[in-house]
């Protein structure tokens, strides 16, 4: 209560979501700069086979117990959409 | 007799490892086990002065290793247990004047006398902490709630998979009941959400800690102490008895009646 009043964010919470990145980094090797070109990669291949909004698309390392996943969305422009009608 | 060799490890110093490694091998023979435990920080030595047996060495880990006397001399038995053992560490020598496989060689001999072998790893992730856990059946690996201590031990954790000494099994040392309840403390759900392993054991902060270490008489010996008892719950569940993590679950029920998330 005190400290949504004083719009603080309790210590604890603060030392768990630094940890959740710092973690991901630690196990991974993977530094966010990496990441943010692996996108540019991604995004690059994928495009050559299938219309895709570069913009829309998300990339992470997900959590999963002791083991870390990469989390891709890459959501596709349908064809009909792009019809004129 | 075929020893289990259990290794505390935890990355980062002054966690409470050489605390642990004393009470835990206290908690086992005072349950009648018959315990030896290794002071594997060589050139650091700590684990003797905690058990209050500094004035009793004579001969060391290294002298055993080196051939300079047998293993049954340099084991300083403690008078006050029917069956507790310390090997201490060189003081005038560093981590190089042990391998791992002197390790395994010198484990494998005491394998045989006793029940348990409890070795203490020295902090960091270098030649010390490889030697402490190469001959290791199970690691306990120790952090408190505090986020270099998590970190660190987030990396050991990672280093005993590889190593093929895992999964490694957690104690969280130093908690702060009243710290956790205000949101100023990681809390046991906390760690385990971010290590992913499994727990041993939760000791809560307990200035009777220093006391003791002040004596050289480990609390574990009485038992009376909160902390004295968390390390007897260690040692008998490390010896395969279900035991409740007590004191901390109706904290947690008491949380969540608050509504902490």
């Amino acid at each position: 209560m005190m400290a949504f009043l004083f719009g603080r964010k309790k210590s604890a919470n603060s030392a768990k979501e630094r940890l959740q990145l710092v973690l991901i980094h630690d196990r991974t090797d993977l530094t966010p700069a990496e990441l943010d070109s692996l996108k540019d990669d991604l995004i690059e291949t994928i495009s050559r086979h299938i219309d895709i909004d570069p913009t829309a698309v998300t990339i992470n390392v997900a959590r999963d117990g002791r083991s870390q996943r990469l989390v891709a969305d890459i959501p596709l422009r349908s064809v009909g959409r792009r019809r004129v009608r | 007799m075929t020893a289990k060799v259990v290794t505390v490890a935890s990355g980062k110093g002054g966690v409470g490892k050489t605390t642990s490694v004393a009470n835990i091998a206290v908690a086992l023979a005072s349950r009648g086990q018959k315990v030896t435990c290794i002071d594997g920080d060589i050139g650091l030595r700590n684990l003797d002065v905690i058990l209050g047996l500094e004035n009793r060495i004579v001969y060391d880990l290294v002298d055993v290793i080196e051939g300079r006397c047998r293993l049954r001399q340099a084991m300083i038995r403690d008078k006050r247990l029917p069956e507790l053992y310390l090997i201490p560490a060189a003081q005038t020598r560093d981590k190089t004047a042990v391998s791992p496989s002197d390790m395994v060689r010198l484990c494998d001999e005491l394998r045989q006398e006793v029940d348990w072998i409890i070795i203490d790893s020295p902090a960091g992730i270098e030649r010390g902490f490889k030697n402490a856990i190469a001959a290791a059946d199970r690691v306990i690996v120790m952090t408190n709630p505090e986020v270099s201590a998590v970190r660190d031990a987030d990396r050991v954790i990672g280093l005993l998979d590889a190593e093929e000494k895992g999964p490694a099994a957690l104690v969280i040392n130093r908690l702060d009941p009243a710290m956790v309840k205000r949101g100023d403390m990681l809390s046991v759900e906390d760690v385990l959400d971010l290590l992913a392993v499994e727990l041993i054991g939760i000791v809560p902060e307990d200035e009777n800690v220093i006391v003791a270490s002040n004596r050289g008489q480990p609390l574990a010996l009485d038992g009376k102490s909160k902390a004295g008892k968390a390390f007897q719950n260690i040692a008998r569940r490390l010896m395969g008895e279900q035991i409740p993590f007590m004191e901390l679950e109706s904290q947690n029920l008491f949380q969540r009646l608050l509504g902490r998330k």
